[in-house]
C-alpha cells in the first residue's frame, strides 16, 4: 500500500498525513529497500496506532490533552547551524540541524584506520548496511510510546552512527549535536552506538533549540548496543526550547559482561516524554540508569523506565533525580522485569523527587515483576522539600531563595554527577544545569 | 413456603460448579465434595432487575434500599472490567452462572466421614475446634456461637453499642446508618463495588456511642449463623467522637466454599478522635474469586488501622484505604499475603491525604510459595495546598521457590513542597546461611524454612490478636512442608 492511499484521521496523525511522509521519502537520497520498507511500514504503525488515552496505564499522570501532533512542519535544510559548544575534548564531533548533518569533525587518522567509524547515518546505511540494520530501531517498545517510535522511524532522515570494533578504546568523548531551528520545526535525532566486544566508547550527546522561543516537535530514539565486555559510557543533554514537545526513546542491549552507564539530563521543552529500556541479555551484564531533571515553570517531565533481567547474574542499577520548582511536574514510572531464568540478578530502583515549590507535582511508580527467587531487588521512591535546618542555614547566612534553590539542587544532584568517571563532563554537565537557573 | 426471614440465613455453596479442595497446597481430588441442597429462598442464577427485586422482597427493605440496589445494578453493567490494569483472570468468571442471594432452609448432607483426611488432618494441626470443624468442613451448616459468646454481646449491648446485620442495621436503625451508607465507597468506586451494592446481604453494621471504648473485640466470627460468611456482604462501622473499636472478620482456618465470587463492600467512619481497628484473616478456598473494597474515613485525629491477612483464594484483589479527612487523621495498612501455587494475591493500600498534618503508614510483606503469585498495589494521593502529611510506605517480598513470582506497583503523587513520602520495597529469597546454619542444629529443611518465613513476617503477626497469630504460625508451617526438597 503506498503512503498516499492511507486513509487516517487528522487526530491520529496531525501534521504527519501521509502527503507529508512521501514528501519526506521525496526528499532522501535513495534508501536500501529494506530500509524503505520498515519506514513504510512504520508510517503504516504510525497511522493506524490511536494516541494515548487516559486509562491507559503506561500513560497514567502525564497530561494527555497536551500531545497534540497538530501544526509541526518538516523543515528545509538550514543553512545556518546554530552550535553552542559545550566545552568538552572530543575525538569526533558530529553536528545535526533540522535533521540534516550541518557540520563535522572527523575523527583522528589513528582512530579511523583501527576501524573506528562515527559518520551519519544515511552514510552508514550504504556503507555498513548490515551493521545498521541488526541494530537501528531493533528493540521492541514496551514502555507506551509505539505510535511515537513509528512516528520516528517513518520521519527518520539522519542521524549519528557511532562504532569501535573489537577490543578498540576510545579515549574521549563522541561528540553529537542536534538542533532544531525556525518555529513549529519537527526533528527526528537518532543515535546508535555499537561496540563490538571488548571495546569502550563515551559519546556525549546535545540536543537544543537555535532560539529559545520557537516550539519544536522533537521524536528522538538511540539504540545503544554493548557487545561481550564492552564498555559504553552515554550522556544526553536535552535542553530544547522550553515550547518543545518532546519525545526521547532509548533503547540499551548489553551482553556479556558488558557495561553500560546512561546520564540522561533533562532541562528543556515544556513535555517531555522519555522512555529508556535497558535489556540485560547475558551473565554478567550491567546497566547504570541515572537522569538528573530541574524542572520549572509548568513544565512536565515523563519518564518511564524498563530494566529486564534475561539472563542470570545480571545487574542494574537505577537512580533518577528531579528537582521541581514553580508549578512543574514529574512523573518517574519504572519496572523492574526479572525473567524466570535470571537468577542472581542484583536489581535497584530509586527516585528522588526534591520538591522546591509548594504548587509542583511528582508522581512516583516505581514497579517491580520478578519471576525468579535468588535475587535482590529492591526500589524507592522518596519525595519532600529539603531539610529545615539545611534552609534556615543559608537564610542565616544571608543566601536568598533562588540562589538557595540553585545550591540545594547541586547538593541533592551531586552523587550522580559523581558517578561519571570524567571530571570534564561533570564540569559541563553543572555549568548546563547552572544556565537553566539563570534562565 | 416459610415465612421470609433474613437473620438466618447462610451463604450456601452453589450447585453449578463441582467443588475444589479449599485447602492449598493438599491433593485436590481428595476433596472433590458435592452438595445436594435444597434451596427455599433462592433467586436463582444469573443477575437482573428480578433479582434485585426478589432480594429486596424478602429483605422487606425501605424503598429507597431498593432503589439503590436498582441503581447499582446499572452502573455494575456499564462498568468494564478493570482488566486494563488488573490481571486478565478476572475474565474467567461468569456473572451468568452465579447465585447472587440464597436464604435460609440449607442444610449440607455430609457427613464428618465423608470430609477428606487431609482436611481432617488440616483441622487437628491449626487445633480447630471439634464443633468449628464440623461448621468449617460444611457438616453443619451452622455453628452456634451464641451460647460461648453471647456474655460478650451482652457486654457490649450495656455499652450502647449496636451490633446487627445488613439488613437490621438499614431497617431498625437508619438514622444511625443510613448518612453513612454508602458515603465512603459510592456505588460508582469500581465495578465489584456497584456489584455488592445491588446484591449485598449479611455483613456487620455497627455503632460505637461517643466516648465509648468497647471492651471486647467485635468477631463476625461469632456471628457465623447470622450470615457474616456471606458472598456480597456488606459492613459500616461507625464509631463516634472519641470511642474505640476492634473487629475482626475470617479466621485461619480454611474455609470451604463453593462460591466462586465473594465481593464484598466495608465502610468506616472514625468520627473526630475515634479509633477503629479492622482485622482480616481471608482464607477462603482457592477456586474463589475475593474481590472486596475496602475503606476508611477517618475524621480530626482520628486513627483506622487496617490489620490483613491473606492466605486463601484463587485471585484477591483487595487495597484497604484510609481517606484522612480530617486534621492529624491517622491511616494504616498492616498487610500480610501467602500465595501458594494456582493463587494470586494482588493486595494493598490506598492513602487519601485530604487535611493537614495528616500521616499514613503501610508495611505490607507477602511471601510467594511454589507458583503463587503475590502482588502489591499502592496509591498514596497528596494534593494541593496541604502541608505537613507523611506516608511512609513498605513492602518486603519473599520468593520460596525458583518459580515464584512478586509484584510491585505503588502510585505516589505529591503536591507541593510541605509534605514527605518515602516508598521502599525489596524483593529476596530466605537466606541459605540461615537455612543451613537451622539445619546443622538439627532441624529438617521444611522445620527451617518455617521459621525462617515466620521470622520474616513476625513483627506484623504479633500486631495479630494472640489466637490468630498462632493459627497463623501453624498454617505457615503447614504451607512451608510441600515447599522444600
Amino acid at each position: 500500500m503506498s503512503a498516499s492511499t492511507l486513509s487516517s484521521t487528522p487526530a491520529t496523525v496531525g501534521a504527519f498525513t501521509p502527503e507529508a511522509f512521501a514528501a519526506h521519502l521525496a526528499s532522501l537520497p535513495p534508501l536500501p529497500a529494506w530500509w524503505l520498507d520498515r519506514k513504510r511500514a512504520a508510517y503504516e504503525r504510525f497511522a493506524s496506532l490511536p494516541m494515548p488515552k487516559r486509562t491507559d496505564e503506561s500513560w497514567r499522570f502525564s497530561n494527555i490533552a497536551t500531545l497534540t501532533l497538530d501544526g509541526f512542519a518538516l523543515p528545509a535544510p538550514t543553512a545556518s547551524s546554530h552550535h553552542a559548544p559545550i566545552g568538552i575534548q572530543k575525538s569526533a564531533k558530529l553536528v545535526f540541524a533540522n535533521n540534516r548533518l550541518s557540520t563535522r569533525e572527523p575523527l583522528a587518522a589513528d582512530l579511523a584506520a583501527r576501524g573506528v567509524i562515527v559518520d551519519s547515518l544515511q552514510n552508514a546505511l550504504v556503507r555498513h548496511g548490515d551493521l545498521v540494520r541488526e541494530h537501528l530501531l531493533a528493540q521492541p517498545q514496551r514502555l507506551g510510546s509505539a505510535k511515537f517510535a513509528a512516528l520516528h522511524e517513518a520521519f527518520l532522515a539522519d542521524g549519528a552512527f557511532v562504532y569501535v570494533p573489537k577490543g578498540v578504546e576510545v579515549e574521549l568523548p563522541v561528540g553529537l549535536f542536534s538542533y532544531a531551528a525556525g518555529a513549529n520545526t519537527a526533528v527526528f535525532p537518532h543515535t546508535l552506538v555499537v561496540a563490538a566486544e571488548n571495546s569502550r566508547v563515551t559519546v556525549v550527546e546535545y540536543f537544543g533549540s537555535a532560539e529559545d522561543h520557537d516550539a519544536h516537535f522533537a521524536c528522538g530514539a538511540n539504540d545503544l548496543y554493548a557487545g561481550h565486555g564492552a564498555q559504553i559510557v552515554y550522556v544526553g543533554k536535552q535542553d530544547w526550547s522550553e515550547s518543545t514537545l518532546s519525545f526521547q526513546l532509548n533503547s540499551t542491549v548489553v551482553r556479556r559482561d558488558a557495561r553500560v552507564q546512561s546520564l540522561n539530563l533533562h532541562l528543556g521543552a515544556r513535555q517531555a516524554r522519555s522512555e529508556s529500556l535497558s535489556q540485560l541479555q547475558a551473565p554478567g551484564a550491567f546497566s547504570e540508569m541515572l537522569a538528573l531533571t530541574v524542572a520549572h515553570d509548568a513544565q512536565e517531565f515523563d519518564q518511564r523506565t524498563l530494566q529486564i533481567h534475561q539472563a542470570p547474574n545480571t545487574k542494574s542499577d537505577l537512580l533518577y533525580k528531579n528537582a521541581l520548582r514553580d508549578k512543574a511536574k514529574t512523573i518517574f514510572s519504572g519496572l523492574i522485569i526479572v525473567d524466570p531464568d535470571a537468577q542472581q540478578t542484583d536489581a535497584y530502583q530509586s527516585n528522588r523527587n526534591l520538591m522546591l515549590s509548594d504548587d509542583a507535582e511528582a508522581n512516583a511508580l516505581p514497579g517491580l515483576e520478578i519471576q525468579a527467587n535468588d535475587v535482590r531487588c529492591t526500589h524507592g521512591a522518596t519525595t519532600s522539600r529539603i531539610d529545615r535546618e539545611q534552609e534556615f542555614y543559608l537564610q542565616s547566612r544571608g543566601i536568598d531563595r533562588a540562589a538557595a534553590d540553585e545550591l540545594i539542587t547541586f547538593g541533592f544532584f551531586e552523587d550522580v554527577l559523581n558517578r561519571l568517571a570524567s571530571d570534564e563532563l561533570h564540569t559541563a554537565l553543572r555549568n548546563l544545569i547552572q544556565s537553566k537557573f539563570k534562565k | 413456603m416459610k415465612p421470609l426471614s433474613d437473620t438466618d440465613t447462610l451463604p450456601a455453596p452453589e450447585l453449578e460448579e463441582p467443588a475444589v479442595n479449599p485447602v492449598v497446597g493438599i491433593d485436590q481430588s481428595a476433596g472433590n465434595f458435592t452438595y445436594d441442597i435444597k434451596y427455599d429462598f433462592d433467586a436463582g442464577t444469573g443477575l437482573s432487575e428480578k433479582t434485585i427485586d426478589y432480594i429486596s422482597a424478602v429483605k422487606k427493605e425501605a424503598p429507597w434500599i431498593r432503589d439503590f440496589r436498582h441503581e447499582a445494578l446499572k452502573k455494575f453493567l456499564a462498568m468494564p472490567m478493570p482488566t486494563h490494569w488488573a490481571t486478565k483472570d478476572l475474565e474467567n468468571i461468569n456473572f451468568d452462572k452465579i447465585r447472587y442471594y440464597l436464604a435460609q432452609g440449607q442444610k449440607p448432607k455430609r457427613t464428618w466421614d465423608e470430609v477428606p483426611d487431609d482436611i481432617k488432618k488440616t483441622f487437628e494441626r491449626l487445633g480447630i475446634p471439634e464443633q468449628e470443624r464440623k461448621y468449617l468442613a460444611g457438616v453443619e451448616a451452622q455453628f452456634d456461637s451464641e451460647a460461648a459468646y453471647s456474655n460478650i454481646k451482652e457486654a457490649v449491648a450495656k455499652q450502647g453499642v449496636i451490633f446487627v446485620n445488613s439488613t437490621e442495621g438499614l431497617r431498625e436503625h437508619p438514622e444511625i446508618f443510613r448518612k453513612f451508607f454508602g458515603k465512603v465507597i459510592p456505588t460508582s468506586d469500581n465495578k465489584f463495588a456497584a456489584l455488592n451494592s445491588a446484591v449485598f446481604s449479611g455483613g456487620s453494621f455497627i455503632y460505637v456511642p461517643k466516648g465509648v471504648k468497647v471492651s471486647h473485640p467485635l468477631q463476625a466470627y461469632f456471628r457465623i449463623n447470622a450470615e457474616n460468611f456471606g458472598q456480597f456482604e456488606r459492613t459500616l462501622i461507625i464509631a463516634d467522637e472519641g470511642s474505640e473499636v476492634v473487629y475482626m472478620e475470617g479466621c485461619t482456618a480454611p474455609k470451604f466454599s463453593t462460591a466462586t465470587l465473594h465481593s464484598a463492600v466495608v465502610e468506616l467512619v472514625a468520627l473526630k478522635g475515634a479509633k477503629i481497628q479492622y482485622i482480616t484473616v481471608q482464607n477462603w478456598a482457592n477456586n474463589v474469586f475475593n474481590l472486596v473494597t475496602k475503606r476508611g474515613l477517618a475524621h480530626e485525629e482520628a486513627e483506622i488501622k487496617w490489620i490483613d491477612c491473606n492466605i486463601g483464594s484463587r485471585l484477591t484483589m483487595k487495597y484497604p484505604g484510609v481517606v484522612l479527612k480530617g486534621r492529624k487523621a491517622r491511616g494504616e495498612v498492616i498487610s500480610i499475603a501467602l500465595a501458594n501455587d494456582g493463587q494470586h494475591q494482588d493486595t494493598g493500600a490506598k492513602m487519601i491525604h485530604a487535611a493537614d498534618e495528616t500521616t499514613s503508614n503501610v508495611v505490607s510483606k507477602s511471601i510467594s510459595v511454589g507458583q503463587g503469585r503475590a502482588t502489591y498495589r499502592g496509591q498514596v494521593h497528596i494534593p494541593k495546598r496541604l502541608k505537613g502529611c507523611k506516608n511512609n510506605t513498605e513492602c518486603d517480598a519473599l520468593l520460596i521457590n525458583t518459580n515464584s513470582r512478586t509484584d510491585t506497583y505503588p502510585a505516589i503523587t505529591v503536591r507541593g513542597d510541605r509534605n514527605a513520602t518515602q516508598h521502599e520495597a525489596s524483593v529476596s529469597k530466605v537466606n541459605e546461611e540461615m537455612i543451613f546454619y537451622m539445619q546443622q542444629r538439627g532441624l529438617t529443611e521444611g522445620q527451617a524454612m518455617s521459621l525462617a518465613v515466620n521470622g520474616f513476617i513476625n513483627d506484623l503477626a504479633r500486631q495479630f490478636p494472640m489466637e490468630y497469630s498462632v493459627e497463623l504460625k501453624r498454617l505457615i508451617d503447614l504451607e512451608m512442608e510441600g515447599s522444600v526438597g
